[in-house]
């Protein structure tokens, strides 16, 4: 019997990866001082997790890795130890080089070996150095000689005949103790049996077993702890005379053998290592109530759908009403359905944030800069993809508050302001978007230089009149910085680009603000979800287009008379007090057959993007509805003015109007 | 409009071990004969309207909804420069998987024809190489000619003919 055990590598994964997050988290809070004795815990039991899934999946680098930050975080645990800041900084290297180790192994990388070695020595110098010194004490002393580390452990190991068919493996126990310290031994071979009469499968050895160095009992059983149902074991300190057995000795229980007459084939354990590319789908954690809901809906789908089809069986126009009530009732279960649906791939964004606290704080130390971070809405939910995507622009952003923004602790204090910056991370919902603001109280952004930087870059003109936009826009050119020098941190001018060509991707839009001297926000709105929208659609010519409904302010009808001319070509249309300028998608996307040409034939749409107003003049409005968005760049290509494509009720084709890139167009 | 196949059955059942060659779908334009590989032709549709895309070339017709995928339908007469016809009761829309070699991945993209003739079976040595027209014609999307029943085939080299690289450059 073999179990492929791949399939539950993608799940050690996942929660190992989880687990690493819990141990930076925690680290992040013990070095701000809330530590408290659940905090350790579950440090150490995240670590555990990983050094046991890791050991039994036969990763033994992570494993024997693991191993080492358990025992330090024991000892805190316990109490012999005070954790340093210092101590906090390596294990926290020690967190970033196993999730290193991890993606390499998941992903079939490189481990990068050197890592590995200066992280596990400065952890090994941690429990060399004798810290427990000073806390001795404070805590009571226990006289049991399982706390108390001996020079060395003699350790007699005598697995039962049936040990290895609960898939049980000395090996791994043997590498395990190897790995707490010397380990010298012999292996007692006197119970295996001829060839004819040996089972592969039976367990016929036994060790006498010497374990050197500061080791305490309670790390010994925890390699035993697994096994200690299917065999014997006697663990005694080597310098005590008296024997002091641990584990009951028993009698071994098999008496009775087959002899098996074939030899089955040996399992192979070793053969196992496959170069398999790791499965490249990811997976959701979907929170039990959200399930719940599902299920009720469905229930109530079903119920409806039982009544319809009951009224069915048997329909006279006087049941007309009932049918229709239902229909109705359809209608709205399907609607909650759906968007129960949505709400399964809709994750906090705390997911992303999560990463800030420690790079800010690491950031902030290599700079020598004060900085606090603020976080507020961390369980504003957002579909997973744009989630992903969003994690590295927002890195960008907050990386540049850091390093650009917040000056150092002394400009501070002479420019009159606290010594320590606050950077503030912001999320919210904003009508159908969310808004996402990185806000530094930093020294701003100076527009004039960033203005001469455009002009000596040949992108703007020198004498050219830019609004505050226009010119905190130059930023997100490529190859545009401002930096005086270049730190490892930012200064290159690579990112800005990215960073807004991402945000562009998802459908979203982000605007600066910055006053010189008291700091800047970066405000970056993004659609809720990439899947799905409501949509208004118009007709021009023979097709029809949804215009998303986020966009649209109102619809008018409109009068000739507020048709004004911007020099004989612009149009402009008055409404109440605003001049809109018109855009006509019959001109924009060359359509030759639209009906509308004079103004009054037709509907103007007022739409807002960017926070500008533009009325888009169509044939005819013809309804709303919820679209679901299909990719035309999946199978075609990306067209302006175009985010996506629909399928409508009749099964044609429509195209979803990009308000913001249209504005573009027009410009 | 049947076309006959290069060789007889006999032969074939004779000489197991003969380069059978691979099959292609033949289908025609303006009277003149084109193949496609037929393992890349996932299905034939008849004519129906599309939805025209904006500042696409004037050789897409818009795209078509297959099954919930959005693909795009392209001329092929439009694309190779012959005269235009009205689309008729026989005009066929070609379904076909094209690999895309700027970045390797796989799209669905149909193509119009005037109507579908035949499946054709062409051995490897049967295949001629494409001569050059010089710059009056361009031939690189046609990787062979083949005689199908004594008319010339043309086989089309799908993958560069549908660059999706080439719809991009408006």
């Amino acid at each position: 019997m073999s179990i492929d055990m791949e399939q539950f590598h993608q799940v050690f994964f996942e929660e190992s990866f989880e687990g690493l997050d819990v141990m930076e988290t925690g680290l992040l809070n013990l070095d701000s001082g809330e530590a408290d004795n659940e905090e350790i815990n579950s440090i150490f039991r995240a670590a555990h997790s990983i050094k046991g899934g890791s050991g039994t999946f036969g990763f033994q680098n992570i494993s024997d890795f693991t191993h080492i930050m358990e025992t330090l975080l024991d000892e805190v645990r316990d109490g012999v130890r005070d954790l340093t800041h210092d101590g906090i900084n390596i294990l926290l290297k020690s967190v970033d080089c196993l999730r290193m180790m991890m993606t390499a192994t998941s992903e079939g990388g490189e481990v990068d070996e050197d890592e590995v070695k200066t992280n596990f020595e400065a952890l090994q110098n941690i429990l060399d150095s004798d810290a427990s010194a000073e806390t001795v004490n404070d805590t009571p002393v226990v006289s049991d000689a399982s706390d108390q580390p001996a020079a060395g452990w003699k350790i007699k190991f005598t697995p039962h005949k049936n040990f290895m068919q609960f898939g049980n493996d000395p090996v791994r126990i043997l590498r395990e103790l190897s790995g707490l310290g010397e380990l010298k031994g012999q292996v007692d071979t006197s119970k295996v049996p001829d060839f004819d009469e040996l089972n592969p499968e039976d367990m016929y050895l036994s060790w006498d077993l010497e374990l050197a160095g500061e080791v305490t009992k309670a790390a010994i059983d925890d390699v035993f702890a697994w096994v200690e149902d299917e065999s014997d074991i006697t663990i005694t300190p080597l310098n005590s005379a008296d024997k002091k057995s641990e584990a009951p000795q028993q009698t071994p229980s098999s008496t009775a053998k087959k002899p098996t007459a074939s030899v089955v084939a040996p399992v192979a354990k070793a053969a196992e290592k496959k170069d398999k590319a790791p499965a490249a789908s990811s997976s959701i954690r979907v929170g039990i109530d959200k399930i719940d809901d599902l299920i009720n809906m469905v229930g109530e789908l079903v119920i409806t759908q039982s009544m319809l089809s009951l009224l069915g069986e048997d329909f006279n126009m006087s049941r007309l009403e009932k049918l229709q009530e239902g229909l109705i009732q359809l209608d709205r279960h399907t609607r909650e359905l759906q968007e129960s649906v949505m709400q399964i791939r809709m994750v906090p964004i705390s997911f992303t944030f999560s990463r800030f606290p420690r790079m800010v704080r690491d950031l902030s130390a290599k700079l020598d800069k004060k900085i606090e971070l603020v976080m507020h809405g961390e369980n504003t939910e957002l579909d997973k993809t744009v989630i992903e995507k969003i994690g590295d622009p927002l890195v960008h952003l907050v990386r540049n508050s850091v390093d650009h923004g917040i000056e150092m602790p002394e400009d501070r204090l002479a420019a009159g302001k606290p010594e320590t910056g606050t950077i503030q991370l912001n999320a919210f919902h904003r009508g159908g978007n969310i808004v996402i603001e990185i806000t530094d109280d930093g020294k701003g952004i100076d527009k004039d230089i960033i203005f001469q930087k455009g002009v000596e870059k040949g992108l703007i003109e020198a004498g050219a009149k830019l609004s505050d936009q226009q010119i905190y826009d130059l930023l997100f050119n490529p190859g545009f910085s401002t930096a005086a020098e270049i730190t490892d941190v930012s200064g290159r001018g690579v990112g800005m680009d990215v960073v807004k060509k991402n945000i562009m991707s998802l459908g979203g839009a982000i605007e600066t603000h910055s006053v010189k001297g008291q700091g800047t926000i970066f405000s970056i709105r993004l659609p809720l979800t990439l899947a799905i929208l409501d949509g208004q659609s118009v007709s021009v010519g023979e097709d029809n287009y949804i215009i998303p409904l986020v966009s649209i302010v109102e619809s008018v009808r409109p009068k000739k008379e507020m048709l004004n001319m911007v020099a004989g070509k612009g149009e402009t249309y008055k409404l109440r007090d605003e001049y809109l300028p018109i855009i006509r998608v019959r001109d924009l996307f060359n359509i030759p057959d639209a009906k509308a040409d004079l103004l009054e034939e037709g509907l103007l749409v007022v739409v807002e993007a960017d926070g500008k107003r533009f009325g888009v003049f169509v044939d005819d409005l013809l309804g709303q509805q919820q679209v679901v968005i299909k990719s035309l760049e999946s199978n075609y290509k990306r067209i302006k003015g175009v985010s996506g494509a629909t399928i409508l009720g009749d099964g044609s084709v429509a195209l979803i109007l990009d308000i913001p890139s249209l504005i573009r167009m027009s410009d | 409009m049947t076309v006959e196949t290069h060789s007889n059955g006999t032969d074939e059942l004779l000489d197991v071990d003969a380069d059978l060659g691979d099959e292609y779908l033949t289908f025609s334009l303006a009277h003149e004969e084109y193949g496609v590989d037929i393992l890349r032709v996932q299905e034939i549709r008849g004519w129906e309207a599309v939805t025209r895309v904006p500042n696409s070339p004037d050789y897409v017709k818009g795209v078509l909804n297959l099954r919930g995928a959005i693909v795009p339908v392209i001329d092929l007469r439009v694309r190779f420069n012959l005269p235009l016809e009205e689309y008729t009761s026989l005009t066929v829309v070609i379904v076909l998987a094209v690999k895309d070699k700027d970045d390797g991945r796989e799209r669905t993209i149909s193509v119009v024809v005037d109507e579908i003739s035949d499946v054709v079976k062409a051995k490897l040595s049967d295949i001629q190489t494409t001569p050059k027209f010089g710059s009056a014609l361009d031939t690189e999307y046609i990787s062979g000619l083949a005689d199908a029943g004594g008319k010339m085939l043309m086989l089309l080299d799908i993958d560069t003919m549908l660059r999706v690289s080439e719809m991009k450059q408006m």
